[in-house]
């Protein structure tokens, strides 16, 4: 195959720059007064602080699970500050407050908050490092009666809100990563919209590691209350440096009666150098709940970035004719490790579930697919489509397959298809006397193989899922 | 625990069994060690992840002692109505000549008792005892290589061709209730080779034992040997099973696994190509009602270049059966132009019925073709209805489709005494009677 895309080999990741804004961090280590320190600092209510005591309690009694796929060094909880804000965020009342210089980085990640205001008609919400910057489209929001903030305004302007859905869908307990962002979670994305409302535009939160030595844990909880219905996207980004940084985020979503939610990631944390140094580790916990009847929860994850992925965005089908659906390109290049997949609990009845995953490995990647279909003894007449497809680039990566189907009556269909296989020379070849350049070809190849995925992104972000896909796959064939 | 039981039983077999070669004793050494140090696996295991061998683990099962009383009537039903067969008969884990019978084979073919071959010390035994199915951390191969006592040593030599089926037919009766056996296979091919052979597990009356077998099968460059394993076990018996197989170049390694029997029942087949040109073909046909649990496990390694693998296992399971299966391919990173084809369909007939498919691939090679699928459904609405268009009562129209739905795998077994036989056995066990009307 071709050389020319050698050239493109390592081309920088565009978006490890370092802002320089003082931060206020809290020093490194874990233990139960750091907890209390970040719950005193966002002025958090008693039940929250107690949640967070009892999770912190739990976690450590908790394990680090080891069973995936991925290998990496023990990380050591106490090297990492569990808080860093930007020094200036005191109360943000609009965006006009916020630090030029943050602003000047948003732009740089080709987010500029006052343009996408004006322009996209996209709503975002920043995080920067663990803090949120800044929301856009507020006021418009709140016309309908959405509710579209930070977790930590959230907690204080409806805590009624936060209390009644914190921790439903991932309680502190359910595993390790998760109780550790319950016990320290500093702020996140919030979202409710009233019955009966469309969100008129697309959601978005844009998330970035900025310090170094921390570890961001963020949390963001969505709900859709009956006949409702929103589109969220988040984005993600982090500086380059040669140590590797935790992100154990929570995402939780509640649809009610009819209700629907479409939550779409285009993940791009620091993957690390050529040789696997540095890169960050993002290992999150997210879950929907479909608990309403003919309600549906649909991710769409395009995940190119971090040196090891590790999360399963899985949808609990409770409502009676509740729809779950799974859309999932996953690309690993030079030493990056993935291990993602999905979660589908069938249990109302005449539920429905759909999982499209793309893996593509290239360099000496490893990239495994881990999904689990669950059909309960009650899930009358289920239906779940599977299909998993994986392509290898080289001979040094590596693609897993491992789903998990467990069907419990005998009225539901379960299907799990599953393929491998390679970038032919010939559809290069073709591609190539058809005068496209050999690094076109690939990109039209990958392009075609992740089509389906795609398609399921909002627009604007499925061009840039698409080019973000190019640039992680540069060099990869030669 | 009951790992002490079998440590005090290992300890007690040593001392009494003088004659076993001095080779083979550090091997059941360390692998008595290595059951102690591991125990039985959990479900936190995760190649035991759906099945629990608790019922195994807590009971108390004393070694079998051989005897019984089975005598050639009993074998009829188990023997596929053939007398021209080799047919080796093995009572509560013994050999028993009398029950045995020898076909005519061709010159040099070697069909016979383990423990005889041992005590021979024979040096083909010695090279490949134990070489194929490692201990690893299997705690149920490395109980059986301590305690193992008697099974079959099947040598098919260069260029033979064996042209009828050799049956190995494990029976076990009554006499040996709450008793333990480990039957221990080997089977060594030389080049060129072809030979069907049948594995069977049965028992005469409904006891409650455990059976713990492990068959190692090496195929030699260019040989081609067919290996049906049959498990016929009491609906109250324990069964946990572990073939592998061991393959050269251009060998050919076909597998049917019939499960149907036992309370709880385990059975592992396992491959290696480990040479290029290889191919193996892993089939099977799982059928269990009642409270059942019936898991498979088979594993393919392609570890050569330009080998292939296909694999289909259907499952019926009605009452409140519950069925495993786990297909792991795995593509080592030399293992280029792999062709690798897995395929799981479990019917459900019942709504307390409940089947765990796991198809599992890992690949690291790009050159690959390979693909895995896996369906759970029921019989198809349109189908029965056009049957019924047809004049079919609905029970005969269902009976027909599930039968239609097992016969297409039993139809990949090439020897015809054993695919009517086995056509057979899954209408009367599980499907009921062919109704009149189809021929």
């Amino acid at each position: 195959m071709s050389t020319a895309i050698e050239n493109l080999v390592n081309r920088d990741y565009q978006y490890g720059f370092v802002t320089d804004v003082e931060a206020d961090t809290l020093p490194r280590g874990l233990s139960e007064e750091t907890v209390r320190q970040i719950s005193a600092k966002k002025r958090e209510p008693a039940f929250l602080l107690e949640w967070r005591l009892r999770a912190y309690r739990r976690w450590l009694t908790m394990k680090e699970p080891h069973w995936s796929n991925v290998t990496y060094p023990a990380i050591d909880y106490q090297s990492a500050s569990y808080y860093s804000a930007p020094k200036s965020a005191k109360t943000l009342g609009s965006l006009d407050e916020v630090d030029p210089e943050l602003l000047r980085t948003y732009e740089r990640l080709g987010i500029s908050l006052t343009e996408q205001k004006r322009i996209s008609g996209v709503a975002v919400d920043a995080i920067f490092d663990s803090v949120s910057v800044g929301t856009t489209m507020k006021t418009e929001l709140a016309k309908l009666g959405i509710i579209f903030c930070s977790f930590g305004e959230a907690v204080q302007e409806h805590p009624e809100l936060v209390q009644k859905y914190l921790g439903s869908v991932v309680p502190y307990s359910d595993n390790f990563f998760a109780a550790l962002n319950a016990a320290v979670f500093s702020d996140g994305s919030f979202c409710y919209v009233p019955k009966g409302v469309q969100c008129p535009m697309e959601l978005s939160t844009y998330f970035r590691i900025n310090s170094a030595d921390t570890g961001q844990f963020e949390r963001t909880l969505i709900i859709a209350d009956e006949g409702a219905s929103v589109s969220y996207l988040e984005g993600c980004t982090a500086p380059r440096r040669d140590t590797n940084q935790l992100h154990a985020a929570v995402v939780e979503l509640v649809a009610l009666d009819h209700a629907s939610i479409k939550y779409s990631t285009v993940q791009n944390w620091y993957a690390g150098d050529s040789e696997g140094k540095g890169g960050i580790y993002n290992f999150v916990t997210k879950r929907g709940k479909a608990a309403g009847v003919r309600s549906k929860i649909s991710w769409t994850q395009v995940e190119t970035g971090s040196a090891i992925t590790w999360k399963y965005p899985s949808v609990i089908l409770q409502g009676d004719h509740s729809t779950g659906e799974f859309y999932s390109v996953a690309v690993v290049n030079n030493r990056q490790q993935a291990d993602t997949g999905t979660k589908m609990i069938h249990m109302g009845r005449d539920t429905k579930s759909t999982i499209i995953s793309k893996g593509i490995s290239a360099g000496r990647g490893n990239n495994s697919y881990r999904g689990q279909v669950k059909v309960l003894r009650k899930a009358e007449g289920a239906r779940n489509y599977t299909q998993c497809d994986s392509m290898l680039i080289g001979n040094q990566c590596g693609a897993h397959t491992f789903p998990y189907i467990e069907v419990g009556n005998n009225s539901s269909v379960v299907e799990h298809e599953a393929s491998t296989s390679k970038i032919g020379e010939d559809q290069i070849f073709y591609c190539k006397q058809r005068g496209l350049s050999a690094e076109h070809a690939i990109s039209l190849i990958v392009s075609g193989f992740c089509k389906e995925v795609f398609q399921n992104l909002p627009m604007e972000f499925a061009l840039e899922a698409q080019q973000l896909l190019g640039i992680t796959l540069e060099g990869s064939v030669g | 625990m009951t790992v002490q039981s079998y440590v005090d039983a290992y300890s007690a077999f040593t001392r009494d069994h003088g004659r076993n070669p001095a080779w083979l004793l550090p091997v059941r050494r360390a692998a008595i060690e290595r059951f102690r140090e591991r125990g039985f696996p959990t479900t936190h295991d995760e190649d035991w992840h759906f099945t629990s061998v608790a019922p195994i683990a807590g009971a108390e099962f004393a070694p079998m002692a051989g005897g019984g009383d089975v005598d050639l009537a009993d074998l009829d039903a188990l023997s596929f109505g053939q007398t021209g067969w080799t047919q080796l008969v093995f009572v509560n884990g013994r050999y028993t000549p009398e029950l045995s019978s020898a076909g005519t084979l061709p010159r040099g073919v070697e069909v016979r008792s383990l423990a005889a071959a041992l005590r021979d010390d024979v040096p083909l035994v010695r090279e490949r005892l134990g070489s194929l199915a490692a201990l690893g951390h299997d705690a149920f191969v490395a109980l059986n290589t301590a305690l193992f006592v008697d099974g079959a040593f099947v040598h098919i030599p260069a260029n033979a061709i064996v042209e009828y089926p050799i049956h190995l037919l494990f029976v076990t009766d009554a006499g040996a209730a709450s008793g333990v056996s480990h039957p221990r296979n080997l089977i060594v091919t030389g080049r060129n080779a072809q030979a069907t052979i049948v594995e069977s597990y049965a028992a005469v009356g409904d006891p409650v034992y455990f059976t713990n077998p492990v068959t190692e099968v090496a195929v030699a460059e260019n040989a081609h040997i067919t290996h049906l394993r049959m498990q016929r076990e009491s609906e109250r018996a324990f069964h946990v099973g572990t073939t592998q197989a061991h393959q050269a170049r251009h060998s050919r390694y076909t597998s049917f696994s019939f499960a149907t029997g036992g309370a709880l029942s385990r059975m592992n087949i396992y491959t290696a190509l480990a040479e290029p040109g290889a191919e193996v073909t892993l089939n099977g046909l799982y059928m269990a009602d009642g409270s059942q649990h019936l898991d498979h496990q088979t594993r393919i390694e392609h570890i050569a270049p330009n080998c292939t693998s296909h694999e289909v296992y259907k499952g019926v399971l009605d009452g409140a059966a519950h069925a495993v299966f786990n297909g792991k391919v795995y593509v080592h990173p030399e293992a280029q132009k792999t062709d690798g084809k897995q395929t799981n369909n479990n019917l459900l007939l019942s709504p307390d019925a409940h089947v765990d498919t796991k198809p599992q691939l890992e690949i690291f090679a790009d050159d690959v073709k390979c693909t895995h699928g896996a369906t759970v459904g029921q019989l198809d609405e349109v189908a029965l209805f056009y049957l019924r268009s047809r004049g079919l009562a609905l029970e005969e129209a269902k009976t027909l489709l599930t039968y239609a739905f097992a016969a297409d795998v039993v139809q990949r077994i090439d020897d015809l005494t054993v695919r009517a036989g086995l056509e057979a056995l899954a209408r009367e066990r599980f499907v009921g009677p062919m109704p009149a009307s189809v021929g």
